[in-house]
């Protein structure tokens, strides 16, 4: 009778011992998946997309008035 | 334009590394999860501050050969984008520690170790402030431009490699591996890499034609 109490007992917290494992296993990583879902990930890269080309026409600009400077330093 | 076709490839990797960056799916890791993304933009930093140093120390030495003041401009100012890349690399690294790894700075190798790459880049700043007289000036910063390069060589690549570290792609790993094993990350991570270093050497060209420029006005005036 003890012994089956223990076995009945030591089986029941290898269950707990097992249930607890996989959850952490089902345990989903966060991400960003609700961005995702409802598509407004689309309006963060539109920004970062928009800045980047501002930035770079910035630096056509830049290169091209150096450019210049330089054809007239050349004809000097 | 056909001298400017690199420019256009650097606009068009980083523009796609942006785009890709954000929409495609990345694994999902514990503790890092979104922030995965960041290798696009983060480690790219280090690859440009690596590419346009090494533009800095190949002109120093080319200097030190010819004694000619153009090499001395282009190292000054790669040395200047160099900082540059660093800095930002160290600014986004440590925002990126302070999330995953829940500090803002911790003493690890490899962070250590660009600080003090980043501080003895800055003592050529200040050596070449010290000295007026231009040729010196010019010789004594190509010869430690030199030294300079070869820390930097030692604090990030060698020494990290030999002790354990937080950071990906130390204790003995030559690379990023873990990451790198996804290919879905490798289509964007290549580009970026190529892009961005792009990017920052066109900056760099910039600012070398704008100091050939200034100079060349100071000698008419």
């Amino acid at each position: 009778m003890n012994n089956s109490i223990k076995k009945i007992l030591l089986s029941f917290l290898m269950m707990i011992v097992i249930a607890s494992a996989s959850a952490q296993e089902n345990e989903s990583i966060e991400m960003a998946s609700g961005l995702y879902q409802s598509g407004k990930i689309y309006v963060v890269v539109i920004v970062i997309s928009l800045i980047f080309i501002g930035i770079t026409g910035y630096l056509i600009s830049l290169d091209r008035k150096i450019s210049k400077l330089e054809k007239e330093a050349k004809n000097k | 334009m056909k001298k400017n076709w690199w420019k256009i490839i650097a606009v068009v990797f980083v523009l796609y590394t942006l785009i890709a960056g954000f929409l495609i799916p990345v694994p999902a890791q514990a503790i890092l999860h979104e922030t995965i993304r960041n290798l696009y933009f983060h480690v790219p930093m280090w690859f440009s501050m690596m590419t346009i140093l090494f533009i800095s120390v190949w002109h120093s030495i080319k200097y030190l050969n010819k004694s000619d003041i153009q090499s001395d401009i282009i190292a000054t100012q790669a040395a200047h984008v160099g900082m540059l890349a660093g800095a930002l690399g160290l600014i986004t690294g440590s925002f990126w520690a302070k999330y995953t790894w829940g500090a803002w700075w911790v003493a690890d190798t490899k962070l250590n170790g660009a600080a003090i790459t980043m501080l003895i880049y800055l003592a050529y700043f200040v050596l070449r402030g010290s000295i007026d007289e231009e040729q010196k000036r010019a010789r004594i910063a190509a010869v430690y431009n030199i030294f300079a390069y070869v820390m930097l060589l030692v604090f990030l690549m060698v020494l990290p490699r030999m002790s354990d570290s937080l950071h990906p792609g130390n204790g003995g790993n030559p690379g990023f591996n873990k990451y790198d094993l996804d290919s879905n990350m490798r289509m964007v991570f290549y580009p970026a890499v190529i892009g961005w270093i792009l990017f920052t050497v066109w900056i760099f060209t910039l600012k070398v034609r704008i100091e050939k420029l200034k100079r060349k006005n100071l000698i008419d005036e």
